[in-house]
């Protein structure tokens, strides 16, 4: 059962037909489309053919077990890791790969990461580097916004992610959760077509979590195309529009969250959501 | 004597600090120190200063100039050399390596020497470097001594910035990734401040042993702060005075840099 079971997904277009009305193709409101990806380590094969597409507009939750597969799978969605075979198309623009899923184009790759804003679960915010000049970092030496443009952007994302007061502080002094909050108002900068949770809340101390999931469900519920790894099952069930079970690198069951946190079918995601609670 | 100690960490002025100097040991320490100085002053002839003070003044602006300019133009040099020996291609890590092992593993004063005699008497024997509009520049010794410590430092601080490059945290290199940063501005923005941030503390010592390796070049006619002080020394055979002037000069010089590096520390937390 290798892709077979995985291509079977129909798109699921009926949340967000309106964006682009006068979109002529249907493949225009694809945010992302990702077809058969495979990835290997070494010999060890993380991802065994794994099919996903996104409209505009989706939240889709991936979940699943440690090793599953699933960061691997978010970030090569974006080439940090580079996919074995596997087809991804990113706003109906597909990345041209080599034989061996080499990108042929850095540039290709260059732009269209400038619009897949990432939030990682390291936050990763540059150390060396205020709060405020995280967020323009991006806008201004790579996408060449106007620099006072880009701090009034910077500035309103940071008011919005509750550190309009921390603009002028290093990372260092931050918590944990100001952190990932200054890290998604960072991906917010870049105006992204798509963001990408990599598990956003994994390296927080458990009362800091809130305050993440707080913002995140704000961007869910103005209707932004979310990719989220996370292992928040309750939050997953209430913010994502589609949720995808991922088990030992292929989909294994995937659907609305009702329907796959209500009522389960495979034996596998019964017992991962038993014991995840 | 307890309360003052505890008064002085609550808050820190001009009285506070005064009053943290005001303790039994600090104060015999400082009386020491004023005696030593009064004896230096009373009992050693300083008569030659005013004699030697203009000499002095050009051998200490010599003697800074030599340092920041070699610091200088050794650092920009040292990027290259730590970068391609961090991720470099073996063609280019290769030789970055042999260049670091070679400097590292002779004696400065060889390599000033070697510059000196070796370049330094080829060149006339060269036509077209004798008719050249750098010949003025190459028949004097400073600009040998200059090539020599820059090459010195670019050496040693080529092994501390490939150790740089390769202590950046690897998420801050893949956030600029992620977000479609092109390679050189990635290099300029993250990667090259991180590593320098990462080895200030380094950089600063390096940058003092620099300035302590500058007497070396007094060595090929440079007329630096050292090499004035042993001109006094052999115009009017006072020994001690010179040398002790000299040390202070020295002290006051690496206490700036000290403090200048300090100051850049303090000012991105790491």
């Amino acid at each position: 059962m290798g892709g077979a079971d995985v291509l079977s997904r129909e798109p699921i277009g009926t949340t967000q037909a309106a964006r682009d009305a006068d979109a002529d193709s249907a493949g225009q409101d694809e945010a992302i489309r990702v077809t058969d990806l495979h990835k290997s380590f070494g010999t060890l094969e993380v991802l065994k053919g794994v099919s996903l597409t996104a409209q505009k507009g989706d939240v889709v939750a991936i979940i699943g077990g440690s090793g599953s597969g699933k960061s691997t799978f978010l970030r090569c969605i974006n080439f940090l890791e580079t996919p074995s075979a596997g087809q991804i198309i990113v706003n109906g623009e597909e990345i041209r790969m080599r034989q061996d899923g080499s990108p042929v184009d850095r540039r290709q790759i260059e732009r269209i990461r400038t619009r897949l804003g990432m939030v990682f679960q390291a936050f990763n915010l540059w150390t060396h580097r205020t709060l405020l000049e995280n967020v323009i970092e991006v806008p201004v030496y790579v996408l060449k916004v106007p620099r006072d443009e880009a701090i009034k952007l910077a500035r309103r994302l940071l008011e919005r992610v509750g550190l309009g007061d921390k603009a002028d502080t290093f990372p260092a002094f931050l918590s944990g959760g100001q952190q990932q909050r200054a890290a998604i108002a960072r991906a917010l900068a870049v105006e992204p077509s798509v963001m990408l949770f990599d598990e956003p809340t994994s390296a927080l101390d458990p009362e800091l979590v809130g305050e993440v999931l707080t913002v995140i469900r704000d961007l869910a519920a103005e209707g932004r195309t979310m990719l989220l790894v996370t292992h928040e099952m309750k939050f997953a069930r209430e913010v994502a529009t589609h949720v995808v079970y991922l088990f030992e690198g292929r989909i294994e069951e995937q659907g609305p969250p009702e329907q796959l946190f209500g009522s389960p079918q495979s034996a596998r995601l019964q017992q991962f959501l038993q014991t995840v609670g | 004597m307890g309360a003052a100690r505890s008064a002085v960490s609550e808050k820190s002025g001009p009285m506070n600090a005064f009053r943290a100097l005001m303790q039994p040991h600090r104060i015999v320490m400082l009386a020491l120190l004023l005696g030593a100085v009064i004896w230096c002053a009373v009992a050693l002839r300083w008569d030659w200063i005013p004699e030697y003070a203009p000499l002095a003044l050009e051998g200490l602006w010599r003697t800074i100039w030599i340092l920041v300019v070699t610091c200088v133009l050794g650092f920009l040099l040292a990027i290259p050399l730590g970068l391609a020996q961090a991720i470099g291609p073996w063609y280019l890590s290769a030789p970055a390596r042999i260049f670091c092992t070679v400097i590292r593993g002779t004696p400065l004063l060889l390599q000033i020497w070697l510059l000196y005699y070796g370049l330094g008497s080829l060149f006339p024997q060269i036509p077209w470097i004798r008719s050249s509009e750098l010949w003025p520049y190459l028949r004097q010794a400073w600009p040998y001594a200059v090539l020599a410590l820059t090459l010195s430092y670019a050496g040693y601080e080529g092994e501390v910035m490939r150790g740089a490059f390769g202590s950046v945290n690897k998420g801050q290199l893949e956030a600029a990734n992620a977000f479609g940063m092109p390679r050189f501005t990635m290099f300029r923005r993250i990667w090259l401040p991180q590593a320098i941030r990462n080895v200030l503390p380094t950089l600063g010592g390096e940058t003092i042993l620099q300035l302590k390796a500058t007497p070396l070049v007094a060595t090929i006619t440079v007329v630096e702060i050292y090499a004035v002080s042993s001109r006094v020394r052999s115009d009017t055979f006072i020994v001690y005075e010179p040398l002790i002037l000299l040390a202070v000069f020295y002290m006051i010089i690496a206490g700036i840099i000290a403090l200048l590096f300090r100051r850049f520390e303090d000012r991105v937390p790491g």
